[in-house]
């Protein structure tokens, strides 16, 4: 045995940028290389508006096409399914096949794990939401917003991701495995897209549901993104007549505090009863 | 291949009640881990020296990987101590973490990109990777370095699993049943490669189901059953292999006859006589490391 191994002095260890670049890249190859994840969160959406956006070509009155109307609700379930869906099915597959279980047992710092995560997330959020604008302004019409409206459009999309993403980490220690996840998720999401104004004008959705709605984050997203694309004039349909921006800022970093307190209590880098 | 670290009188495991080892590469002490009401280690004792190959041999379910996962950080436990590297596993850090290398019994887990793009990956959290494309080569897996891990055979797999266990070049590595599904080719360079990680200076505790693999590779064997260590010896040592009686076995009248002596050149030279030269179908053989492992597992069973 050579003794020179054990003498040497040992080399600092990687610097933390280092590492989360390196995870960032990991995570952005792993989303992008598989077709499920790409055809069912990139596609699928852009599809939607497609769809939709050829069927329901009706004015909602002030000459505001469905289509504008649309338009919000599907880039937040976009982001929706780039952020909450995404997470819990990738998370909960990696928790099952050994994934996580071996980068715990590398010097990697748990939170480049994270890091990588909401690079993932982010690009694939600013990806969608940039077909969508494009595939709705170049064959739909649709007006982009104008002037603070971006502003608006920026934080509601960065706190409703922030907040999705949490609650997507926390609900991947629920599931037993990737597939398990997204039985659990998709079925839920789905239903909250009915609810929460995605398809429909959410002022046609029954009374109970619309309240059920109010506790998830989705209808504050499809709220604060409807006031950046729908002229103020309709602020008026909503149940509150107005868009509530302040409340949908405060619904979402409610839900924000709330995953990430779930996420501390619930993660697990091993599946259950393996400690 | 040299086995000069473990000399027979040191070999054994370390009394109960010794003190922790301080230099050694792993030391435990009254290890003991419950799930529920079941106890799947109990009070085990080991001495892991630095730069041995110790191999840990045991039926499923005698505490193996509870151990190891227990030395490795990955499960807590219920009693006893534990040293690795000098450090409590329970709560070891980045730097710890850094002297290591972990190839589980699961493997890696599914992913989308390519060996070598993995590799580089995992070379990125250690703070003196090897070089990862030398690493390929060194596991065999240099044609596949483009190749995504689920284009991979079995045997493929379970290398890079390899290969990401020793890219950080640990000075400990863990290997948890590494060779199961290779074939016997793929074994034997596994083998080989072990051997030049030893030549490296690298301690490396292994568990395996092979006995052949632990007789070719491990400087000392520890056989582990209902949560304790059994025995700990030299391979050839085991069971009392060493002054275990030799079985002679030749035909005679058309019938196949055996003998167990403790001085089988003597009887050969005798049957050599009777039969005036050759002695038809003549065998000398030593209870194989199965044969005294069997004997040994079965006598904790019983």
């Amino acid at each position: 045995m050579s003794a020179a191994t054990t003498d040497r002095t040992t080399p600092a260890l990687p610097s933390l940028g280092a590492v989360y670049r390196s995870r960032a890249g990991v995570e952005l190859k792993e989303f992008f290389r598989q077709r499920e994840s790409v055809v069912f969160t990139l596609v699928f959406p852009v599809l939607l508006l497609v769809v939709f956006g050829a069927v329901l070509d009706y004015d909602l009155g002030s000459g505001v096409s469905f289509t504008q109307y649309f338009v919000a609700g599907v880039i937040a379930a976009g982001i929706l399914g780039a952020s909450l869906q995404n997470m819990a099915i990738s998370i909960a597959t990696e928790r099952a096949d050994g994934t996580l279980k071996s980068l715990y047992g590398t010097p990697m710092p748990r939170s480049a794990y994270f890091v990588g995560k909401v690079v993932q997330v982010l690009a694939v959020t600013v990806l969608i939401i940039a077909i969508l604008l494009l595939v709705g302004v170049v064959f739909y019409d649709v007006d982009l917003p104008t002037g603070a409206d971006w502003l608006t459009f920026a934080w509601v999309t960065a706190l409703g991701a922030a907040a999705c993403t949490l609650l997507g980490i926390a609900v991947s220690s629920l599931a037993r495995n990737g597939r398990s996840a997204s039985a659990t998720v998709t079925p839920i999401a789905l239903v909250l897209q009915f609810i929460s104004g995605v398809f429909f004008q959410f002022s046609q959705v029954p009374t109970w549901m619309q309240t059920v709605a109010s506790f998830f984050p989705l209808k504050w997203m499809a709220q604060g993104l409807r006031s950046v694309f729908l002229p103020d004039a309709l602020a008026a349909s909503e149940p509150a007549g107005t868009w509530e921006l302040g409340r949908v800022a405060l619904v979402l970093g409610a839900w924000c505090l709330a995953g990430l307190v779930l996420c501390v209590l619930t993660f697990r880098w091993q599946e259950r009863g393996t400690r | 291949m040299t086995s000069t670290s473990a000399a027979p009188t040191s070999a054994a495991a370390p009394q109960a009640g010794a003190p922790l080892d301080p230099d050694a590469a792993i030391s435990v002490r009254g290890l003991v881990k419950r799930y529920g009401a079941a106890t799947a280690v109990d009070g085990l004792d080991l001495d892991i020296r630095r730069g041995e190959i110790f191999a840990l041999l045991g039926p499923n379910g005698a505490g193996k990987t509870t151990t190891v996962e227990i030395c490795e950080g990955f499960r807590d436990r219920d009693g006893g101590e534990v040293r690795v590297l000098g450090t409590d596993p329970a709560s070891g850090g980045r730097r710890w973490k850094a002297q290591l290398g972990i190839v589980l019994q699961s493997g890696a887990g599914d992913s989308q990109l390519t060996c070598r793009e993995l590799l580089r990956a995992q070379a990125s959290y250690f703070p003196d990777p090897r070089d990862p494309d030398e690493v390929l080569e060194l596991v065999g897996l240099t044609e596949k370095a483009g190749s995504r891990g689920r284009s991979l055979s079995g045997g493929q797999r379970r290398r890079l699993d390899v290969a990401l266990g020793i890219v950080g070049r640990p000075t400990l590595l863990f290997l948890d049943e590494p060779t199961t599904g290779f074939d016997p080719e793929a074994r034997r360079q596994f083998w080989s490669l072990i051997r030049s990680l030893r030549d490296l200076g690298t301690t490396m505790l292994l568990t395996t189901h092979y006995l052949d693999e632990a007789e070719a590779l491990a400087d000392r064997v520890g056989v582990i059953a209902r949560g304790r260590l059994a025995e700990v010896a030299v391979p050839s040592e085991l069971g009392g292999r060493g002054r275990a009686p030799a079985v002679v076995t030749w035909t005679e009248d058309g019938v196949r006859r055996s003998e167990a002596t403790g001085a089988p050149t003597a009887l050969v030279r005798d049957l050599a006589a009777r039969f005036g030269g050759e002695v038809p179908d003549l065998a000398v053989a030593r209870p194989t490391l199965e044969d005294v492992y069997l004997q040994m597992i079965g006598e904790e069973r019983a």
